[in-house]
């Protein structure tokens, strides 16, 4: 059974109702957290008192009658790439476990000005570089529909900390599909806005040409809420867009229309992906056709250099955005040392080296080599200046799709969940699992993770749709016509659906 | 031939560092006040810390432009920011916001008075023009404080400088010798100043320069090059004169003894030590250091307008070619005269100026700017902005002297009460002195009184000794304190050829 708590909406209209307060939402998501967390390690840091305080400070001013903001009393998680006055602000890296950030990033003082309420950092990898949060300091988050396996990454922990309801909803981002594979993973919804419709400031920059902040989930009513009060321009941000944004409430209101969805035969037809999900995506193509939408059968040409051509920018910006953890004005650094001997060696090389070898895991260190090699002299035109000429290629390979249809539909992930450990030492196998997510962020184009079923063995499936930019509006009404068709309801794995403490 | 008698060229290149005098920093809102406590003017943004992201200070564009558009350079259209990355605990994001492949100023000149050269024959008067390569914007990095005393030796980072914007101007290698380079920097800073881009305190590190220097030896038809060397954080043109006089005789004396060209020595850095005035190696590199630069994902490319190219256009103006040619050849000044007024700078120059759309003599208002106000200003360590006595209010002194209402000695006093009294009128001035207007009558009746009595002066005269009529000045004073002693000694002149 959902319980109405679970959900923003449900909860809105119980505070609404006054059949519970903002105290009691709390405590009651704090209390499923001291019992859950421990085995699903979603949060990396709660401070449940500060949290009932804010919540009794919502309950008075409920009591005073104010007309009160969207998420009034309401509690989110956020994942721990948002910089954060309170608490630390880790980034799942050794570099950054003792951080605090002496500013508030743009999406949590948006979160603060709509009424939320912070309940907790959620685990990611490290630098949300991953796809399992096995790379986080922490150890990983672990799916709650099967404990032995991965709930996704990077932002996996806000992804578990919906799916097992220890927060309504959470924040996340998406470099290269760090939402969408974690919602699909763990059965809950997610969406990647527009690049640029999200603030930047105050995400820990991984890939800056593709990361964005977006929303995990149960319904898109939820996620059209919440990305409501994060969404919108933000002068600190070079790149953020200044289009007014549209009443996603509204978006969804609307009538549906005859829509025409692509899909992309390759994708589909993909060897790699999993029969399960295949057969789920072709009855959702179905069911959208029963409600008179158009299928139409779009070409993606450049969709196989995605993954390489992500593997290239994201590395490199990194290496130049990660160049500042060196241990010189905060954050770790490596206790000192005698010089390596290296008759070049200054005992400052030395402290960068000694703090960026211990302070990094080998992920990071890894993706910081790759971009360092692609940037180098005489290698960047053949790598860098390539792979942007090929990312040119690839947006308009989804210009050219949007032409004749309203959003393309596919996989999220090639297979469901994988088991935690499966992956660890392959790093390629790690990579393909961005696939069909990373193309959106190449493009800078929305794109939402919705559930689509289960699996035999009861593990989550997900859908992606993609949408051309700064149509989140119409990802959430076709997201949404698929679940009120299929009378959809969100479910709970059965181990965390009781809700007696 | 011996290569002991080998003649050699001086090549030299600059890139100067020019700090902008943008009220707050390039990427962030933070103060660019100098000389505040140390890391008290920094944010999240200059400080690099996680998340925060940089947004364009656009008023260094401005500036900017307006240089590049008084150095006769290209601007571009199209800009873009890219990131120069290495590791230097005065760089806090481990790398430099800079413009690597489109530069906001492309090519350019600027035109210098040319050294003389005995073996070219060259004629000091003539300009030389020094050729730019090119002119970008880029952040400054914090400052490094070596701590000598402490036993660890420690170093003390101060961060309010990082972010605060610079033009670096690149020239080609067309500078000649010691002196051109000063001239040059001497030149440029002049410049900067007076199209009110950078303040122009070399102590304050507003403008810091590197020299790449090295000497081409003629040996018959072979040019020989020695090793280029850059010398380091030149801040200030005597530094600049005396490293390169240094690294031209080591340059000179390591090339006669090893041979050695460029090519088959690696490139040097070297620093200027002031103290010990010699240049000191700090790195040779086989191979440039390799920056990585890229575009900066987080900044969108600068589009200059055609508006804001216009505008640059007319600020430009105000350079100080602009001032020298209206002081020579409007005013009629000498050049020596106008050098120094321009080099004063632009407040000075104006000051001048209204003095003399106040009415005042151009020849008189230059002199008495040079003897009286600079030397004044100077005295007391002050610019023509402290100076008490307006433009106008001295012009008008000066119209006095002109029209024989008083004379010059009478000035300077009556200037020394208008110094002490600002807020007087000059005819107040001249009042206080007790000089009352002598009627022209008055002063003949005089002049007939003291001939009739000094015959001896007046033979004097007709002998052809007319400077005998000053014995008269001090006796026509003594009858009456307010004569002028030029108009006494003109009034008994012109009597003794008429009787």
């Amino acid at each position: 059974m959902f319980d109405q708590r679970f959900s923003i909406d449900g909860a809105r209209h119980l505070l609404a109702q006054g059949e519970i307060s903002s105290r009691e939402l709390v405590s009651f998501f704090t209390e499923r957290t001291e019992r859950w967390n421990p085995g699903l390690r979603a949060y990396v840091w709660q401070d449940s008192q500060s949290a009932l305080d804010a919540a009794n400070v919502c309950d008075e001013q409920r009591a005073s009658g104010h007309a009160l903001p969207p998420l009034h009393g309401i509690p989110i998680a956020i994942k721990d790439i948002l910089c954060t006055r309170s608490g630390p602000t880790t980034c799942g890296s050794k570099m950054l476990e003792q951080f605090v950030s002496p500013y508030d990033a743009h999406v949590v003082e948006r979160l603060h000005a709509a009424g939320a309420i912070l309940i907790g950092k959620t685990n990611l990898d490290e630098f949300a570089m991953g796809g399992s949060t096995e790379s986080s300091v922490f150890g990983p988050s672990h799916n709650p529909w099967d404990l032995s396996r991965t709930c996704g990454g990077s932002s996996g922990g806000s992804a578990a900390s919906v799916a097992a309801a220890l927060a309504p909803a959470a924040i996340g981002t998406d470099t290269g599909g760090s939402i969408r594979q974690p919602a699909a993973f763990c059965g809950v919804c997610g969406i990647k806005p527009t690049y640029g419709r999200v603030s930047r400031y105050g995400l820990v920059a991984y890939g800056s040409s593709l990361d964005v902040a977006g929303v995990f989930a149960h319904t898109a009513t939820d996620m059209s809420i919440v990305l409501q009060a994060i969404a919108g321009h933000d002068p600190r941000d070079s790149t953020s867009l200044t289009a007014p944004v549209p009443s996603y409430s509204e978006a969804l209101r609307a009538p549906p229309k005859p829509i025409r969805i692509g899909i992309v035969r390759e994708h589909l037809d993909s060897p790699g992906l999993d029969p399960e999900l295949r057969d789920a995506l072709l009855q959702a193509i179905e069911v959208y056709r029963s409600m008179g939408a158009t299928i139409v059968e779009v070409p993606l040409p450049h969709s196989q250099y995605c993954i390489p051509t992500y593997y290239i920018i994201a590395p490199c910006e990194a290496s130049s955005n990660l160049a500042r953890y060196d241990g010189a004005h905060f954050g770790f650094r490596a206790p000192s040392r005698r010089s390596s001997g290296v008759s070049t060696d200054t005992p400052l090389d030395a402290m960068y080296q000694s703090t960026r070898t211990q302070g990094f895991g080998e992920e990071v260190k890894r993706r910081i080599l790759l971009g360092t090699y692609a940037l180098s002299a005489g290698y960047y035109d053949a790598y860098y200046v390539k792979a942007l000429r090929v990312r040119r290629l690839i947006r308009q390979d989804y210009d050219a799709a949007f032409a004749s249809v309203d959003v393309l539909l596919g996989p999220t992930t090639p297979t469901p969940a994988f088991r935690l450990g499966e992956k660890l030492n392959d790093p390629l196998q790690m990579y393909l699992e961005d696939l069909f997510t990373v193309g959106a962020n190449l493009a800078g184009i929305p794109a939402v993770s919705i559930p689509v079923g289960q699996s035999k063995a009861g593990l989550p499936l997900g859908m992606q749709l993609q949408a051309p930019a700064l149509h989140e509006g119409t990802l959430l009404a076709v997201a949404q016509a698929y679940q009120t068709e299929t009378g959809y309801s969100p479910s709970i794995p059965s181990a965390y659906a009781a809700t007696d403490a | 031939m011996n290569d002991l008698q080998l003649p050699f060229r001086i090549v030299i290149g600059l890139e100067v560092h020019v700090q902008l005098a943008t009220q707050t920093k390039l990427f962030c809102r933070c103060s660019t006040l100098f000389g505040q406590p140390p890391n008290t003017q920094v944010c999240p943004v200059c400080l690099g810390l996680p998340g925060a992201l940089p947004v364009l200070n656009q008023s260094a564009i401005g500036l900017a432009a307006r240089v590049g558009s008084a150095l006769h350079c290209e601007l571009a259209s199209f800009t873009k920011w890219d990131r120069k990355n290495y590791f230097y605990p005065d760089l806090p994001k481990g790398y430099q916001t800079s413009q690597y492949d489109l530069p906001i100023c492309m090519g350019g000149y600027l035109e210098i008075p040319s050294s003389p050269d005995p073996s070219q024959g060259t004629a000091p008067s003539v300009l030389k023009r020094i050729r730019l390569v090119r002119a970008h914007l880029e952040e400054d990095a914090g400052k490094s404080m070596h701590d000598e005393r402490s036993r660890t030796a420690d170093t003390r980072i101060d961060l309010n400088r990082a972010g605060t914007p610079l033009l670096e101007i690149v020239t080609e290698p067309d500078l000649s010798s010691a002196a051109e380079a000063k001239e040059f920097l001497s030149e440029l800073r002049l410049m900067m100043v007076y199209l009110g881009v950078t303040d122009g305190n070399m102590q304050e590190g507003s403008l810091r320069a590197d020299a790449n220097v090295n000497l081409h030896f003629q040996r018959g038809p072979e040019t020989l090059a020695t090793p280029i060397v850059e010398i380091k954080n030149l801040n200030s043109f005597r530094a600049v004169e005396r490293a390169i006089h240094f690294e031209v005789d080591r340059q000179q004396r390591e090339f006669l003894r090893t041979g050695l060209v460029k090519g088959k020595a690696p490139k040097q850095t070297r620093g200027w030590d002031e103290a010990l005035g010699q240049t000191e190696l700090q790195r040779e590199k086989e191979e440039e250091a390799d920056y990585r630069y890229f575009p900066c994902p987080d900044l969108v490319p600068v589009v200059l307008s055609q508006q804001q190219k216009d505008t640059a256009e007319r600020e430009s103006l105000d350079a100080p070619a602009r001032y020298r040619d209206l002081l020579i050849a409007t005013h009629h000044l000498k050049d020596s005269d106008t050098e120094i007024l321009v080099q004063q700078g632009r407040t000075t120059v104006a000051y001048f100026l209204s003095m003399v759309n106040a009415g005042a003599a151009a020849k008189r208002a230059c002199s008495w700017m040079l003897q009286d106000v600079l030397r004044y200003l100077n005295d007391r360590n002050r610019t023509i902005l402290d100076y008490p006595v307006a433009a106008q209010t001295l012009a008008s002194l000066l119209s006095a002297i002109e029209s024989g209402r008083i004379d010059t000695s009478q000035a300077k006093q009556a200037l020394t009460q208008l110094l002490e009294h600002p807020d007087w009128t000059v005819d107040a001035a001249i009042d206080s002195l007790g000089i009352v207007r002598v009627e022209s009558d008055a002063m003949e009746a005089l002049c007939i009184e003291l001939l009739a009595e000094n015959p001896d002066v007046i033979e004097k005269v007709r002998a052809g000794n007319t400077k005998a009529v000053a014995a008269l000045v001090g006796q026509a004073k003594k009858r009456n304190r307010n004569a002028d002693p030029r108009v006494i000694q003109e009034i008994c002149l012109r009597k003794i050829s008429e009787l």
